[in-house]
Parts: C-alpha cells; sequence; structure tokens
C-alpha cells in the first residue's frame, strides 16, 4: 500500500504529488496543494460545501478518490479571483449579502460556476436546480439565487 | 492507509472483488463508507478503467446501459432520453456527475430511484461474468453479491407509457419519502402486462404487484385508480424513518399512485 503519484490541473497550474491510498480529493487539496477553499462539511454527499469542478462538471471532492483525478482540470473557488480582481459571482455574493457564515460559499460558487459555464442565461429555477445539492443554513437561499442571477447578467454584459 | 487496486479489464477486477475487495464505481457509496470507517474490514478497494461500462447500446429489442454510466452521462444521451427525468431526481448536480447506474442498485434506503425505474422497465441485470438476472430477484440478493454489475438491459417503453414521480418534502431535492415508477403499456386502451414499482418503502426498491394486477385490462381512470391505490396495502412494508413514518407512507402512496396515474410523472 505505497503512496501513488498523481498529475493533475489546478485552478490552472499543473500539479503533480503523492497521494495516500483511499485519500479523498478535498484532503488532496487541502493538505497536499494547500487549498483550502473547498471545505469539508459532511464527507457524505449531503452539504455541498466540498463542491469543485473537475472538466467542467462539478464534483463532490469529499466524494471523489484523490487518484481518480490523475490528467484531469480542477477547478476550486481558490481560482476564482482575489482581492481587487473577483469573479462576478464572487462579487455579487458579496454586495448582495449571500454570505453569511460563509461555509457553504465555496461550494455554492463554484456550483453556481458550473451552471454559467454551459448556460450563461439562466433562469431562475435553474439556478435552483444548479444549487440543488448544496446547503446554506443561514441566507434561507433567496439571495444567493439572486446573486448568482446578476453575475449572470454582468457576464453577459446586461445591466444588473 | 486503503489499497487501491486498478485494473483495465472486468475479468481482472471482478476476481480482484471476489476476494474480498470493494468495488468503486462512482464513489458515492464507497467514499462515504472510507471518509466515516463505516465498514469493518474495508481495506481494498478495486477500479476498472473497461471502457463497455460506459457503453450505451441496442441489443436487439433492448437497450443497454453500462453500469458506469454516471446520471450526468445518461441525462445527455438522446437514446436514453425517457430516463433522463428519472437521472434528473437523483440528487444534486454534484452526485449526478459521480453516480452511476451500477451504484444505484446498491444505494441503501431511502436511496434508489433510478433502480426503482428500472424495476418498473423490467429491467435485467448484466454481471461481468455474462450472467443474467431480473433485476427484482437481484435486488433481494443484492447484500450477498461479491461480483461486478456490468449492465442492465431494458426494452425502451412506448412513448407516454412509462412514468415516474419522486416525492420528497424538500423542493427542489430531497431525499425521497418514496418513488413510484409505473410502466403501463396499453392496448386498444386497455392496460397491459402494467408494472409497478416504488422506492423507499422497503429495505430495496419493490414491486406493487397488486397493485398492477388491478390495472389489468381496465382504462386509466379514476375508479381504476383507487383499486389500485386500495391494493399497496398488500404489495409494501416501509419501515420508520427520519424522512417519514411507515404509517404515513402507507397512507399518502395511494395518493401519490393516483395521481401519477392520472396525472402523469415528472
Amino acid at each position: 500500500m505505497s503512496k501513488k503519484p498523481v498529475q493533475f490541473t489546478h485552478n490552472g497550474s499543473a500539479k503533480a504529488l503523492f497521494v495516500n491510498g483511499g485519500e479523498n480529493l478535498l484532503e488532496m487539496l487541502r493538505r497536499g496543494v494547500g487549498d483550502l477553499s473547498p471545505k469539508y462539511g459532511c464527507g457524505q454527499g449531503t452539504c455541498g460545501s466540498c463542491t469543485v469542478i473537475i472538466d467542467g462538471e462539478p464534483h463532490l471532492s469529499c466524494l471523489t478518490l484523490a487518484e481518480t483525478v490523475e490528467g484531469r482540470d480542477i477547478q476550486t473557488t481558490g481560482g476564482l479571483g482575489a482581492g481587487e480582481n473577483l469573479h462576478p459571482l464572487q462579487k455579487e455574493f458579496m454586495e448582495g449579502f449571500a454570505a453569511q457564515c460563509g461555509f457553504c460559499s465555496p461550494g455554492m460558487l463554484m456550483a453556481a460556476k458550473s451552471l454559467l459555464d454551459r448556460n450563461p442565461n439562466p433562469t431562475r429555477d435553474e439556478v435552483i436546480e444548479a444549487i440543488s445539492g448544496n446547503m446554506c443554513r443561514c441566507t434561507g437561499y433567496n439571495a444567493i439565487i439572486e446573486a448568482i442571477l446578476r453575475a449572470a447578467s454582468q457576464l453577459q454584459g446586461r445591466a444588473v | 492507509m486503503i489499497d487501491v487496486q486498478t485494473f483495465n479489464t472486468l475479468g481482472e477486477a471482478t476476481q480482484a472483488v471476489s476476494s474480498g475487495g470493494r468495488y468503486y464505481g462512482g464513489g458515492t457509496l464507497v467514499m462515504r463508507a472510507i471518509n466515516y470507517c463505516a465498514e469493518d474490514g474495508l481495506d481494498r478497494v478495486v477500479r476498472v478503467l473497461d471502457p463497455s461500462l460506459k457503453e450505451i447500446r441496442m441489443d436487439g429489442n433492448r437497450l443497454v446501459l453500462g453500469a458506469g454510466i454516471t446520471m450526468s452521462e445518461l441525462i445527455k444521451n438522446r437514446d436514453a432520453e425517457f430516463l433522463s427525468n428519472v437521472a434528473r431526481a437523483v440528487g444534486g448536480p454534484a452526485i449526478r456527475s459521480a453516480a452511476t447506474i451500477g451504484g444505484n442498485l446498491f444505494a441503501p434506503h431511502p436511496y434508489g430511484d433510478f433502480a426503482t425505474a428500472l424495476l418498473a422497465l423490467d429491467a435485467q441485470v448484466i454481471t461481468a461474468d455474462g450472467s443474467q438476472q431480473a433485476l427484482d430477484v437481484f435486488l433481494t440478493s443484492r447484500d450477498h453479491f461479491s461480483g461486478i454489475v456490468k449492465a442492465v438491459s431494458l426494452v425502451v417503453p412506448d412513448r407516454g407509457a412509462f412514468r415516474f414521480k419522486k416525492v420528497s418534502r424538500v423542493k427542489p431535492k430531497g431525499v425521497s419519502v418514496m418513488s413510484i415508477a409505473a410502466h403501463l403499456p396499453q392496448s386498444a386502451g386497455r392496460i397491459s402486462n402494467a408494472k409497478i414499482a416504488f422506492g423507499a418503502m422497503g429495505p430495496t426498491p419493490v414491486l406493487a404487484n397488486a397493485a398492477a394486477r388491478a390495472l389489468e385490462g381496465a382504462s386509466l381512470d379514476e375508479a381504476t385508480a383507487d383499486r389500485a391505490g386500495a391494493e399497496l396495502k398488500n404489495d409494501l412494508r416501509p419501515h420508520d424513518d427520519p424522512i417519514a413514518t411507515a404509517w404515513y407512507r402507507l397512507e399518502v402512496a395511494p395518493i401519490h399512485l393516483k395521481r401519477l396515474l392520472l396525472e402523469g410523472g415528472q
């Protein structure tokens, strides 16, 4: 039972590291890569706080065996934007009070980004469906849904 | 540390599973067990990269769906369009990126909505050793299965003959209070060879044979739906769980079945 090498792309950068047998992707990202943006919530696929994007699809990193991401492209909230250069989703979450305790936000943001990447002009129902696997215990969801719709408008160059 | 073994062929992987390895399909069941150290002796995980697990093809009049196909992949496939609403009922988008058809056959109560649909469609389970078994028989002994499911096969239903409904308290997505699937072939306006299956109404998805018999030769009207609903007490043995009590499930099952029969599914 030796460690196994894994090579992948993380937020646009090539990474190569060794993972333990049975280690999940979330552990690999947090401990191995040092990307603390995806959060450990439930460990069983209920809360969605560990959501990352793998090859364009949302995935739960806590339920993904780390070595299965060999050769794949991983995006996390850590790569969305920082400082003055926030992604429109991050700006709208901040300005629309879509984050309170903030624990669900990284998963919500990646679920939303995955939606907007393939459907830049979603309906409200499509937004609700896109975040249906992500739990928020603070906001009541409405602020999150509105923030995602406003970010979609911004990304489309429409007035918000 | 867990020993993860990856094989290129189903044959090699089947040997590893039959000697005690735990099969890793999409990860939604196995990784949960690993994260929670929930299974004694879970020290070896078996992966297989065999492309046949991802095949969708016709074999005579039967549609064959590889066990490794995820719900997301199925939703995008036009040959399996009649199952896309069922696949959409499984979890949120991130779960559907990982959850596989094969894994759903093993999903514990109250999960297994996709298996419920397959049950109503009289699916056969094809295992890696080439043998086939009716899904209802397979489900009764699934806890003792020590091989690998390669695919499921089923006859594509006539347009409008298949209906599915998931009942949950949380919208748009929640764990099933129950899921109901009905295959209602008709001949000259009369139902013939109906199959009805319920999920979350027992340890595994189950057929409601008495209810289906009540539909035989009848037209789909309110009286027929009431007769079928009245038979459910003979078909279903739900348990209490945090989602609903057995009493509640049995009380509302005829109402949801009636809605499915008269109003259609999701």
